[in-house]
Formats: structure tokens, C-alpha cells, sequence
């Protein structure tokens, strides 16, 4: 009798509820149905089915779970229609609830989601841009010492009083990452400043698009500072694309070559002590900077001096004390302040028991 | 002009309408990420192309020095060997390029990777000195984590609670501190590139 | 005395090396099996397998691949011995391609040093994709996920798993992972049918996951190489208990011993060079 009963329920059950996912590319639907609350447990699987518009074919999407009355379907188009309906199973049994409403994915043109990302990268850009523009108007900014950018003159020096050549690594990731660019600007910087000695600059490079950079980087830089004679195309050169083949190669490089002077500034993963420990152990004066948090603890230990996190990003402009690259510097440290403050209010505001995330996150 | 001014102008483009398009989840955004993307792969691959020239030439430069000239020999024999197995004979499992790999390159990785095992230990000879406040306290925290991931800070009370304690409080905020300014850098970094202020990646 | 730390403290990098190759090598040739106590983290997972009654039955879902194998596979293997040793029935499945034969393989170990039977002493279900998907599945009905075990067999006709349904019917799940794949578990498994999950994970990916320990959303976890070896230590203490002779090779422990030493080891050089120095330091 309950089967009976469950059976001419289901048979007069609606149709699934299909609704637009939001802020997506017209591929999502999303799928709600309710069953009888005496079907739990009775019915013994659910099929979806979706019927393509204007062609009319029937897909089955899914089994589905009876607890959860809800499917996101991500196989649509935003240039068609669809329908959906549930096919029941119980026992031998198998009922086909109607068709759903025909419905159009809508495919968004703006994520709504990340609209407070968007407003904070706005007012980011906001503060960079207005620093930038007040440093062109002249006025000075203060940048705090930071000790390995100091020490690159002292480094390049040693190198050039030892006869010996320096040795700059560019870290081991692609060109899409920005601590490799980062690198690539300080690399324009060294090599103008050993031209000016006639200090030799190796770089053995890990990827082959940092290598076709890296080359054009190092020959820009021999001619702005007028010495395109000094450019040598064999300075610049690919080892390999293996990491600890890489760094082998460039421990051996700096064994034979006993450089003086080492840069590491990029990217690093675990070869990071092999090359650092390498390089010490020559008696060679070490520069790092990386962002790699996990890597910062071995090059403290064994290089001369550490560009830690953002100090690598900021080299470029310490360097060249360009007022407008100094006043970008400037403009993320004001973020960074703006954060904290942010920070430490939500955090005093949840030790009372406020949570609020102001609806960012 | 035209070798600043091009390359400037393309990064200004593209930088803007990438920033904007992951905004956008229409596949008309989407299909213009796969084209860009598709682009990129097919400049990479170039790339290693000329990459590899470079590597012949840079070693072939050094059989003339006395010095290089075994190692050089040796890379652009080992070189050949795997462009000719490979293109000749395939890169599938039982082929001479795969057991090469599976034989020689996977363990002289994991060998060069378990150096790291003799470098930890002078680098920490040499860096745990008592020389001040900050080092001596490094060195405290650096006996207690020693000492919880091993054996025997098991059986001393206050280790493995004080070790998990160190690695989840001040271990992970600074990590996270650090990570705060490395984001900010990063969009500074490529908001100068893209506005063209920053024009060293271009040689000056 | 002074002289002799200094010179001590300024030994050569090569005596160096040759003494931890010495201290991580011979550990390893002759295995001293330090006895390993167990940490809380590792013994909350111990003790809730070990208080469960016979004919319970464990989710152990091998979400992991090979790079990180020589930690998480002997934890895998560990606790899947534990369960058959105290009559609860492991079940294996895996949300990971590669985990499907590295599970498979620990099973096999289990069938031939305790004689496990497959779908009587444990059941081996494979390799599902989906992720959240196949999590949720799980909580509502698992043959509706697994409508049959990795071999093929239905799921309704392997006697381990009657009266097997969802998570009502399961007494924990542990996620033996290298990423952040005990998280779902937490998210899916536990927020929604509320059941209890354990993690199983590399040393470096340990120290996020002790904020879900603290709130109770983990029961325990097993961290690294040590976790590895406590369990594995335990589990073969038990197996000499019931009187097993064949014991399985014990990776875990015997790394761990060769690790122990080459910190101490790291740390006997770090107080010897800070001997040096104070003694140079007084003679200045």
C-alpha cells in the first residue's frame, strides 16, 4: 500500500526547480527538488535528465543522492536551452517526474564575487599612482637602508679587486613569475655596475624564456652604459631545465670559476642551500633575495646578506633611486599599513566577540 | 624608438586586459585567456629551441679550454645520445630513453637532492653560534624543534607539545607576515611593468 | 683544554660530512629500533582504533602518490594493520589515481604477514573521481559511489561491508595525504554528517592542519616520518604480542633511527662549535 501511495505521489511530483548559476561563464544550471518526506529510504536511486533545445536529445547527467536535493549541472551552454526532469527508481519501479521550464544559462560579464577585490586592487592602484605622480612633482622619499642592496657596490668591488668574475643566478622559475622579473631588473643594475669595473657577469640561466631575457637584459645594459664590447653571448647562457641538474652545474661553475661574488635572486625550491653552501664554502661573497618563504631560513644562514619577501621587489628601485620607482615603494608600504590597521581592529573586535569580515571575504 | 616603445605598449595592452578579464567570466573573456595562453606556450616552446642552441654552443665553445673540455664532451655526447634514442626509438616505457632516464637522471637527482642532508649539517655548524640575544634564542628554538622531530623528544615532557606550538604560532605568523608583503610586491612589481615605469626587464 | 676547542670547533667540512654519512648509513645497515614513544597527536588516532569493537569498520582513503611515499605509504601501511590485528575492518578506497595501486600494494602486505582475507578482513574499493562529490556520496550511500569494489565483486555481495551503508556506519575516516585533501574530508565529511576524520600527512604539511586538531575537527594525526614510525612501532609491538614472527619490513622506524641520529648528531656539532667559540672568545 505504501508503495502504491509513494508511487502516485512521485507520479504528481513537480518538476526539478532550475535556476542560473551566478557569476559564471553560462556553464553552471542548478538543480532543487523536494521529495515526500515518506519517500526517505524507499526510493532506491534518482536519475537526472537533461534535454537539450532546440535538438531534443536526452542526456542522463547523474545518479543523485536522495539527502541532497540539489545538482549543479556544468556541462550547459550559454547558447542554449535545457530541461530537466528526475527519473525514480523503486524496486522494478521507475517514474519520470515532467520537464522542468525550458532554461537559458546566462553567462555573466562580471563576477559580482570578486568585486571587493576589484575596489581593493582599485585602491591599491589609487595609492601607487598618487605617490608616483607626487614623486614627479620632486619630492624626496625616504627609503630605509637595506643591507644587501648596500653591500652590492661592496660586492662587485671585491670581485673586480680579485680579478675573479661574478656569478648571478636568476633563480630557477619561468618568466611568469614576478620574483624572476625582479630579478632581471637587479640583473640589469649588477651588470651595468661590473661593466663600469670590467668585472665579468656569468649567468647560467634554469628556463629558456628567462635565458632569451636574461640575454637581451645583459647586452642592453652593456650599451646603455656605451661598452657593447664587454657583452660576451657565451656570459649568458642555458645550463639545463633540471633543477639539481641546474644546480650541480652551477655549484661546479662556482667551484672552477672560484667567483667572488654570488647573486641568488628569484625563485628557489630545495637546491637553494646546495648552491648557497657551495658558494661558502669558495669563501665567495653571497647576495640573496627570494620570496620563497620556505627557502629565506637557508640563505640567512649561509649568505653574506638576505633580500627578504618584498626587499627583493624593492632592489630594483633602492638601486637605480629612480624618485619614481622610490614612490612605489613608498605607496605599498602605505597599503601594508592599511592592512595592519585593519587587521588589528577585526582582531581586538573578535576578542569581543564582533566577527565581521565586511563582507570582503 | 620602435625597440622600447613596441615591446612597452604590448605589455601596457596585454597587461591591462588580462587584470580585467579575470573579472570577467564570459567565455568571450575566457576564450581570449586560452588564446593568450596558447600564445605563451608556443613562444616557450620556441624558446627552448633557442635554448638549446645555446647549450650546444656554450659547450662546444669550452672543448677548446683544456680545463672543460672532459665535462663539456661529456654533456654534449650524453646530449646527443638522448636526442637520437629519443627521436629515434621513442620516449614510451622500455625504451632505451626511459631506462636512461629511470637509470641515470632520476638517481643522480635523488643523489644531488640528498646533499642537501651534508649541507644542512655544516650550514648549521657553522650559523648556530651564541654571538647574541636574537642567535641565542634562534639556537634554543632551533634545539627544542630538533629535538620534537626526533625520537627522543617523545620522552622529554614539554618537547612535543612546545615543538608543535613553535611550528604553528610564530612559525605560521611570520610565514604568513612575510607572504602579506611578497603579495603586495608582487602587485606593485606588475603594476610598474604594466604602466611601464619599471623598464629594466628590457635592458635599462 | 681551551686549545683542544678550538681546534675541535674549526674541524674540517669533509670529517663532517663522513660522520653523518656514518651516522645516517649505519643506522640503516644495523637498525638500533630506538623505542618510540608515541606523541598525543599520533596516540589519539592509536587509541581510537584500538578501543573500537571487532567488526567496526574504517574508512582509510590513500589520497596520496609516490613523491611522497616514503612517509605517508608506511603510515597507510601501519594503521591498515592496526585494524586487522584488532578485528575492525579497514576499508580502502583512494581519491587519487596513483593512490589506487600504492593502496593496493599495502593491502597485499597485510594479506601476507597476517593472513588478512580480502572481503572478509578488509575491503579494497579503488580509485573514484570527484572529490567532494564522491565525499558527499559516501554520506548518503556508498554503493551508490562504489557500486563495486576495486576487483569488481558488488559491493552488496562482500560480507565486510553488510550493514555498511554511509557514515553512520563508519566508525572514522583517515586521509593519508600529501596536500590539503584531509580539508575536504573536514569540510564534507565531518561539517555535514558529522563524521569522525583523522589525517595522515607530511611533516611539512603538518603544521596547517594543527588548527583542526585544536578545534576538534581532527581526531589525531599522524605527522611526517616520526608519526610514521610511532604507529608502525606500535603496530608491530602488538604483532609480536599475538605472537607473529614474519614482521614486515619496518621503513618508517628504521628512517626515523637514522634521522634521530643525524640530528643528534647535527646538535653534537652545533654545542662542539659553540665551545670553540666562547673558548676562542675568553682566550681574545
Amino acid at each position: 500500500m505504501i508503495w502504491i501511495y509513494l508511487i502516485i505521489n512521485l507520479l504528481g511530483n513537480a518538476p526539478p526547480r532550475v535556476f542560473d548559476v551566478p557569476n559564471d561563464g553560462g556553464n553552471a544550471l542548478m538543480l532543487e527538488w523536494q521529495l515526500p518526506p515518506d519517500s526517505l529510504g524507499k526510493v532506491d536511486s534518482m536519475l537526472i535528465l537533461r534535454k537539450t533545445l532546440p535538438e531534443g536529445k536526452v542526456d542522463t547527467i547523474t545518479k543523485v543522492f536522495i539527502n541532497h536535493p540539489e545538482f549543479v549541472d556544468e556541462g550547459v551552454n550559454y547558447k542554449k536551452a535545457y530541461q530537466y526532469s528526475i527519473l525514480y527508481f523503486i524496486g522494478p519501479v521507475q517514474i519520470h517526474s515532467e520537464w522542468s521550464p525550458p532554461t537559458k544559462p546566462v553567462a555573466s560579464w562580471i563576477d559580482t564575487r570578486k568585486i571587493p577585490l576589484f575596489i581593493l586592487m582599485i585602491l591599491y592602484t589609487t595609492i601607487l599612482l598618487v605617490y608616483i605622480f607626487t614623486a614627479r612633482k620632486g619630492r624626496e622619499l625616504y627609503l630605509r637602508p637595506i643591507a644587501g642592496l648596500e653591500a652590492v657596490d661592496e660586492a662587485v668591488g671585491r670581485a673586480t679587486e680579485m680579478g675573479r668574475p661574478i656569478v648571478y643566478v636568476p633563480g630557477l622559475s619561468s618568466i611568469s613569475d614576478v620574483a624572476t622579473i625582479a630579478a632581471l631588473n637587479i640583473l640589469a643594475h649588477i651588470t651595468k655596475k661590473a661593466g663600469e669595473y670590467e668585472t665579468k657577469i656569468i649567468v647560467p640561466v634554469r628556463d629558456p624564456v628567462v635565458y632569451t631575457v636574461a640575454r637581451e637584459v645583459v647586452r642592453e645594459a652593456y650599451y646603455t652604459i656605451g661598452r657593447p664590447d664587454l657583452f660576451d653571448p657565451g656570459q649568458v647562457y642555458f645550463a639545463t631545465d633540471s633543477q639539481f641538474g641546474y644546480a650541480a652545474h652551477v655549484s661546479a661553475l662556482m667551484t672552477r670559476e672560484k667567483s667572488a661574488t654570488n647573486f641568488f635572486m628569484g625563485m628557489f625550491w630545495a637546491e637553494s642551500l646546495i648552491l648557497a653552501e657551495t658558494g661558502a664554502s669558495t669563501g665567495a661573497i653571497q647576495v640573496a633575495g627570494t620570496d620563497a618563504v620556505t627557502q629565506l631560513p637557508f640563505f640567512v644562514v649561509t649568505c653574506d646578506y638576505t633580500l627578504i619577501g618584498e626587499e627583493l621587489y624593492a632592489a630594483s628601485a633602492y638601486l637605480s633611486k629612480e624618485p619614481l620607482l622610490t614612490a612605489s615603494i613608498k605607496g605599498q608600504d602605505q597599503m601594508k599599513l592599511l592592512i595592519m590597521v585593519v587587521m588589528i581592529l577585526l582582531s581586538l573586535l573578535s576578542v569581543f566577540g564582533v566577527n565581521i569580515t565586511l563582507g570582503l571575504f | 624608438m620602435f625597440q622600447r616603445r613596441i615591446p612597452l605598449i604590448i605589455v601596457f595592452i596585454t597587461g591591462v586586459l588580462m587584470s580585467i578579464q579575470y573579472f570577467i567570466p564570459h567565455p568571450i573573456s575566457q576564450s581570449a585567456y586560452n588564446i593568450a595562453l596558447t600564445w605563451f606556450r608556443g613562444v616557450a616552446s620556441m624558446a627552448y629551441a633557442i635554448a638549446v642552441i645555446s647549450f650546444v654552443r656554450h659547450h662546444s665553445r669550452r672543448l677548446k679550454q683544456p680545463q672543460n673540455r672532459f665535462y663539456s664532451a661529456v654533456a654534449l655526447l650524453a646530449f646527443l645520445f638522448m636526442c637520437i634514442a629519443g627521436f629515434g626509438f621513442g620516449i614510451g616505457e622500455g625504451t632505451v630513453f626511459y631506462k636512461m632516464y629511470l637509470n641515470v637522471q632520476v638517481p643522480l637527482q635523488a643523489t644531488t637532492f640528498s646533499l642537501l642532508a651534508f649541507y644542512m649539517a655544516s650550514a648549521a655548524y657553522r650559523a648556530f653560534r651564541v654571538k647574541g640575544f636574537e642567535a641565542t634564542l634562534l639556537l634554543i628554538t632551533a634545539f627544542i624543534v630538533m629535538f620534537g622531530v626526533t625520537t627522543i623528544g617523545n620522552y622529554i615532557p614539554f618537547i612535543p607539545r612546545l615543538t608543535e606550538w613553535l611550528m604553528a604560532v610564530p612559525n605560521l605568523a611570520s610565514k604568513r607576515g612575510i607572504l602579506i608583503g611578497v603579495g603586495l610586491g608582487m602587485i606593485s612589481t606588475s603594476l610598474k611593468i604594466i604602466l611601464g615605469i619599471e623598464r629594466n626587464w628590457l635592458g635599462g | 683544554m681551551r686549545d683542544f676547542l678550538i681546534k675541535l670547533s674549526k674541524i674540517e667540512r669533509r670529517y663532517i660530512y663522513l660522520a653523518l654519512f656514518l651516522a645516517l648509513t649505519l643506522p640503516l645497515i644495523f637498525p638500533p629500533n630506538f623505542p618510540q614513544k608515541m606523541s598525543p597527536t599520533v596516540k589519539s588516532v592509536f587509541e581510537f582504533i584500538d578501543t573500537l569493537p571487532p567488526g567496526s569498520h574504517v574508512l582509510l582513503s590513500a589520497d596520496y602518490d609516490a613523491s611522497v611515499l616514503p612517509e605517508v605509504d608506511p603510515m597507510y601501511r601501519a594503521v591498515l594493520k592496526h585494524c586487522i590485528l584488532r578485528g575492525v575492518i579497514p576499508v580502502g578506497m583512494t581519491l587519487y589515481p596513483q593512490g589506487a595501486v600504492l593502496a593496493l600494494d599495502a593491502f597485499k602486505e597485510a594479506e601476507e604477514y597476517l593472513g588478512a582475507r580480502r572481503d572478509t578482513d578488509y575491503v579494497f574499493l579503488g580509485y573514484q573521481a570527484g572529490f567532494q562529490a564522491v565525499i558527499l556520496g559516501i554520506g548518503e550511500n556508498i554503493k551508490n559511489v562504489f557500486p563495486k569494489d576495486y576487483f569488481g565483486t558488488p559491493i552488496d555481495s562482500i560480507p565486510a561491508m553488510r550493514g555498511v551503508k554511509n557514515y553512520k556506519d563508519i566508525a572514522l575516516v583517515i586521509s593519508f595525504s600529501g596536500s590539503s585533501v584531509p580539508v575536504t574530508w573536514v569540510i564534507y565529511a565531518y561539517s555535514k554528517y558529522h563524521q569522525k576524520v583523522a589525517a595522515a600527512v607530511t611533516a611539512v604539511s603538518a603544521a596547517d592542519f594543527y588548527p583542526y586538531i585544536q578545534t576538534g575537527q581532527f581526531v589525531g594525526m599522524l605527522a611526517g616520518m616520526k608519526g610514521a614510525a610511532e604507529y608502525e612501532y606500535a603496530v608491530r609491538k602488538i604483532m609480536k604480542d599475538k605472537g607473529i614472527e614474519k614482521l614486515p619490513p619496518a621503513k618508517a622506524v628504521k628512517g626515523m633511527d637514522a634521522n634521530s641520529i643525524g640530528h643528534l648528531l647535527i646538535m653534537l656539532f652545533i654545542i662542539i662549535g659553540n665551545l670553540g667559540y666562547f673558548a676562542s672568545k675568553r682566550r681574545k
